[in-house]
Parts: structure tokens; C-alpha cells; sequence
């Protein structure tokens, strides 16, 4: 079964650029993909369309996504059935997106948000089973013991986990992470993107990571696909990537195609160098 | 051989400058009539303003429970006005934040809050005293009505200042609308409002100390008729009631709104 099923959507931003040019692709269930490509390529826009955070373009072809073969989108509109489709994909954000004055245990038990009757989820009132069920997810990734801490008093790497567990709480079958290890040390990135790992492997749950780091794409992520102003310029084994390509990916930019002075990101010269360094 | 001098740069005022001050000068030579002004009133009746001052003391309290009496009236209506804005402000507040709403609800809440901010405490007074007749319950709605204007468009940008991240992590788990706000926003903003409402309740207490003046109820109404009655001494005690009341309760809400800072 086709997990991700995304036909033809184009984006462009008030301004004119155009931040998706026709893009297609086909991902299945199960797959472990990585998202690559220089800041400004068009990345996090295709992972919040595929969650139906954002619509595409109307225009004169009009671009769909179906989400485990269910139309989250389609020339532009977003489905109705949008928030039960959402259940089942899980996002994970560069910046966690956790509500930091909730507990961990609180951000996390919020995945099952979609799942219940939603009276009894504005109300808050959480059942033993599910609380169960976050503190279980909180297990698995290795945070159970943070549960009743306020969110923004856990380290980055750990408010990543813990959204990585709302994902597993939320019961999410697709799992979009933008950027998860962008902000985080080394370490801390390497337990991220293990936990990915896991879940992808033990639960079968789908996963696409954009990352800026292609050594971790290349050890983590069978299967890669490469972007570049908004298209997709690669799409296979992440082991055929080739140092000349990559050097072409990051280094050919073309001066004003990417936000010149973006603090939000950093620089992409050293990272997309240590890539080649970890290719040769 | 040439001497560098070095020169102050002239210093010339423009042109706004003199217009600025011409047109604060015109201002008030204008107002000057229309508000009466007349200093040599002051020192022609200097004399009453001695023996009017003589009548405040001693401070007369010898009906001191009924003044105690209707200081806690006062509060109470401070107390009701305060609360019931409160509540009416939270959905209010959302309703005026754009990014909550479309603009099609941001912009009418507004302007409705805008007008109820617009109009005093005592006017609003006046007006429920002819609804709802004399008594506490007018001051009650007019405290409400004028802090709900305020207390919603502080909420407000609470809510617009807040971090749009959480919010659209809890939207990516398919929770409603009803479910972002609960979760994402209101633990984000709830510091700042519990801090806003206190500091609205301070000054609803000082409010409600004048509803009074038009029938409202409380202590307001007491020192308005020792004042018509020429009843000084009562007059100073009421005064002495208001400032300790007003000061106390200042005190104790601001040591409160420290604890949510
Ligand atoms: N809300 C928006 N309004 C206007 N332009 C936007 C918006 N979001 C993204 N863009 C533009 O769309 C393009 C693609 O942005 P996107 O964030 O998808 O890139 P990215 O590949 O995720 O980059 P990075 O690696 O820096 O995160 C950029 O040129 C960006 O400036
Ligand atoms: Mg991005």
C-alpha cells in the first residue's frame, strides 16, 4: 500500500517563488525516506502540504496527495476529513512544537487528540488506558523518567523524543519529520534518529526525514530523495548519491535562490562539506 | 598656512519647533474660557477652603460599621464586575485575536469591544441605574461591560503575541479548533491574563469606589451623601475607608501578580 501518493502540486508564495515546481512521488509503507536538499529547496513546504497544514496551488493542472490512499488534498482544498486524516500522520518540528508550560506527560498524551471524542479531549479528561499508553511511549524512547516535568525544561534532543512519542501515543501509521536533529548535538541526534529508526523497523511505521546532514541520511535512511527551487532532482538509494551530485545539490546554488540572510538556518557550506568528507 | 577652526555647528531651531509650541500656547489660551479657569477664585474664597478643611476633623466614625458595610459592597461589585468581564473576555479575547479568526470575526469583536471601552464606568452607571434601578447590581453591569472592552483586547494580544509553534503541533495531531486554543494557546497566555485580570480588579475597586455617585451602591453613594449633606467628619472617615481599602487591596493583588510573573 501506497503510503504517500503525491501528484503533480505546485507551490508558490506571495512574492512569485515558487517553492514547489510540479513535484511527484510515491512513497510506500514501511519505507524509511530522507528528504534533502539546500535551505530554501522547498523541504519543509512538501512535508506541511503531505500533513495538510498548508494547500497547494489551484491552478490549471490541479496537484493531489492522498495519504494512505485517502485525499488529504486536492487542487488546493484541503480535505474535510482532514483532521482524521491527520491522526494518522505524525509531524515531528525542527523547533519540537511541544507547549512548554504542559508537562511532558501532558504534550504527550495531546497525540491522542485526533483519536477520541473530541468533548472529552477539550475537556482533558484522558483515560487510564491512554495515559498508559503515553507513559509506555515515553518508555520507548527513553524519557519516561522527565514524565511530570514542564516540556521546556527538558534538553532539545529530549523534547524531540517526547514528540516522537506524541507520534507514537497519536497512533500515526506515517511519520513527517522536518528537521528533527537540526538543532541538536551530536549525540543527541544520533538518539533521535535511532528512535526514528526503531519505530520505523518494530512498528512499520513510514517515515520521511528532511535533513541537512546527509552522513545521517546515508546511515539511516535507505532511500533518498533530493530537492532543489522546488523540484526533485533525485529520488533512489540514498548509496547512489555521488559526491559530484551532492557538490552540485549544495554548492550550485544559485545567488537569491535560497533566503540570503536566514538566521533561522544555518549556513549550508560546512555541512554539505563534511557530507562529502563522509562520502570520499 | 591655514587655521582650522573648528566651530560649533549653529544651532537653529526649525520651523515644527516654533509651530509645535505656537500650537500648544494656542491650545491652551483656547481652553483657557471654556474651562472656567479663574485662579482669583481660589484666592477669594482661600478662606473657605480653611474652614471647609476644619470641617474634615476630627474624621467622624462613629458610624464606622456602616461605612465597613459598604466598603465590602464596593468590593463585592468589584468582585462580580470583575469576574463576570473575565469570563466574558476569554471567548471575547480569541474571537478579537487575528490570528485565531478570520478577519470577518477579528474586526466586528473589535470594533464591539472598542465601544465598550470607549464609554466610562459612570456613564454605563447612569445608564443600568434607569434599566436595573438604584443599587449595586447597576454598578455590577457598568464594571462589566467597560472591563470586558479592556480585559478582551489585552487578552487579545496576549493571544497574538504568543508562539504559533505549539499550536500548530497540536493541529498536526488532528485536534480541533476548540482543542488548539484549550492547549496550545491559553497555557501560553494564562501568566499574562491572570496577571491583566488582577490588575483590573485593582482598579475596578478604585471604579466602584465612585459608582456610587450615581446611585450605584456602595461606598460611593454614602460619601456623596455626606457631601450633599455638608457632613465633613463623616465625609473625611469615608475618604480614610477608601484609601485603606483601595491600598490594601493594590497591595495584595500585586504581591499575587508577582507569584504569576
Ligand atoms: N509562509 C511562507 N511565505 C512565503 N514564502 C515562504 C513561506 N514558506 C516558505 N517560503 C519560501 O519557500 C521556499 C521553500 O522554503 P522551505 O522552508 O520549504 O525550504 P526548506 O528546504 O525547508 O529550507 P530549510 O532547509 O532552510 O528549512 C523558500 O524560498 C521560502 O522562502
Ligand atoms: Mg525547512
Amino acid at each position: 500500500m501506497t503510503a504517500v501518493q503525491v501528484t503533480s502540486v505546485s507551490k508558490s508564495f506571495r512574492g512569485g517563488r515558487r517553492a514547489l515546481d510540479r513535484v511527484s512521488l510515491s512513497i510506500a509503507q514501511g519505507e524509511m525516506v530522507a528528504l534533502i536538499g539546500a535551505s530554501g529547496s522547498g523541504k519543509s513546504t512538501l512535508l506541511r502540504h503531505i500533513a495538510g497544514l498548508v494547500g497547494a496551488d489551484r491552478g490549471e493542472e490541479p496537484g493531489r496527495i492522498e495519504v494512505f490512499g485517502a485525499e488529504i488534498q486536492s487542487g488546493g482544498r484541503i480535505s474535510g476529513h482532514c483532521r482524521r486524516l491527520r491522526a494518522d500522520v505524525g509531524f515531528v518540528f525542527q523547533q519540537f512544537n511541544l507547549v512548554g508550560r504542559l508537562s511532558v506527560m501532558t504534550n504527550v498524551l495531546l497525540g491522542s487528540l485526533g483519536r477520541i471524542p473530541a468533548w472529552r479531549g477539550t475537556l482533558g479528561l484522558f483515560q487510564n488506558a491512554e495515559k498508559h499508553h503515553a507513559m509506555e511511549a515515553l518508555h520507548r524512547v527513553g524519557i519516561a523518567d522527565f514524565a511530570l516535568q514542564k516540556a521546556s525544561t527538558l534538553s532539545g534532543g529530549q523534547q524531540q523524543r517526547a514528540a516522537i512519542a506524541r507520534t507514537l501515543v497519536q497512533k500515526a501509521r506515517l511519520v513527517l519529520a522536518d528537521e528533527p536533529i537540526a538543532s541538536l548535538d551530536p549525540a543527541s541526534a544520533t538518539k533521535v534518529m535511532e528512535t526514528l529508526a526503531t519505530v520505523n523497523r518494530e512498528d512499520g511505521i513510514t517515515v520521511v526525514v528532511s535533513l541537512h546532514q546527509v552522513d545521517y541520511a546515508l546511515r539511516y535512511c535507505p532511500r533518498a530523495i533530493a530537492m532543489q527551487a522546488g523540484r526533485i532532482v533525485y529520488d533512489g538509494p540514498s548509496t547512489g548519491l555521488t559526491p559530484a551530485f551532492l557538490a552540485d545539490l549544495y554548492g550550485s546554488e544559485r545567488p537569491g535562490s535560497a533566503p540570503a540572510a536566514d538566521p533561522g538556518h544555518p549556513p549550508l557550506g560546512p555541512v554539505g562539506s563534511a557530507a562529502l568528507a563522509y562520502l570520499s | 598656512m591655514t587655521t582650522i577652526t573648528r566651530e560649533l555647528p549653529a544651532h537653529r531651531h526649525s520651523n515644527a519647533w516654533y509651530l509645535g509650541w505656537a500650537t500648544i500656547l494656542g491650545l491652551l489660551v483656547w481652553s483657557w474660557e471654556g474651562a472656567g479657569m479663574n485662579p482669583s477664585l481660589l484666592l477669594r474664597y482661600g478662606g473657605n477652603v480653611v474652614s471647609f478643611g476644619k470641617g474634615f476633623f476630627p474624621p467622624d466614625f462613629s458610624d464606622w460599621r456602616m461605612f465597613l458595610e459598604e466598603t465590602a459592597v464596593t468590593i463585592k461589585i468589584a468582585v462580580w464586575g470583575t469576574t463576570l468581564a473575565i469570563v466574558c473576555s476569554v471567548p471575547l479575547g480569541i474571537l478579537c485575536s487575528e490570528n485565531m479568526v478570520p478577519w470577518y470575526v477579528h474586526q466586528p469583536v473589535r470594533r464591539l469591544m472598542d465601544v465598550f471601552r470607549a464609554i466610562n464606568e459612570m456613564v454605563y452607571a447612569m445608564l443600568f441605574v434607569v434599566i436595573v434601578g438604584l443599587g449595586p447590581f447597576a454598578g455590577v453591569m457598568a464594571l462589566w461591560v467597560h472591563t470586558t472592552g479592556v480585559l478582551a483586547k489585552l487578552f487579545a494580544e496576549a493571544v497574538e503575541a504568543s508562539d504559533p509553534r505549539p499550536v500548530e503541533g497540536i493541529r498536526a495531531t488532528g485536534a480541533t479548533w476548540l482543542q488548539e486554543v484549550v492547549f496550545g494557546v491559553v497555557p501560553q497566555v494564562l501568566p499574562l491574563w491572570i496577571s491583566y485580570s488582577l490588575y483590573r480588579f485593582e482598579s475596578n475597586v478604585r471604579s466602584a469606589t465612585v459608582l456610587g455617585l450615581v446611585g450605584a451602591g456602595g461606598i460611593g453613594q454614602v460619601l456623596w451623601e455626606d457631601v450633599r449633606g455638608f457632613y465633613y467628619a463623616q465625609t473625611a472617615a469615608v475618604m480614610v475607608f477608601i484609601i485603606v481599602a483601595v491600598s490594601l487591596i493594590d497591595f495584595l493583588s500585586q504581591r499575587l501578580r508577582r507569584v504569576f510573573q
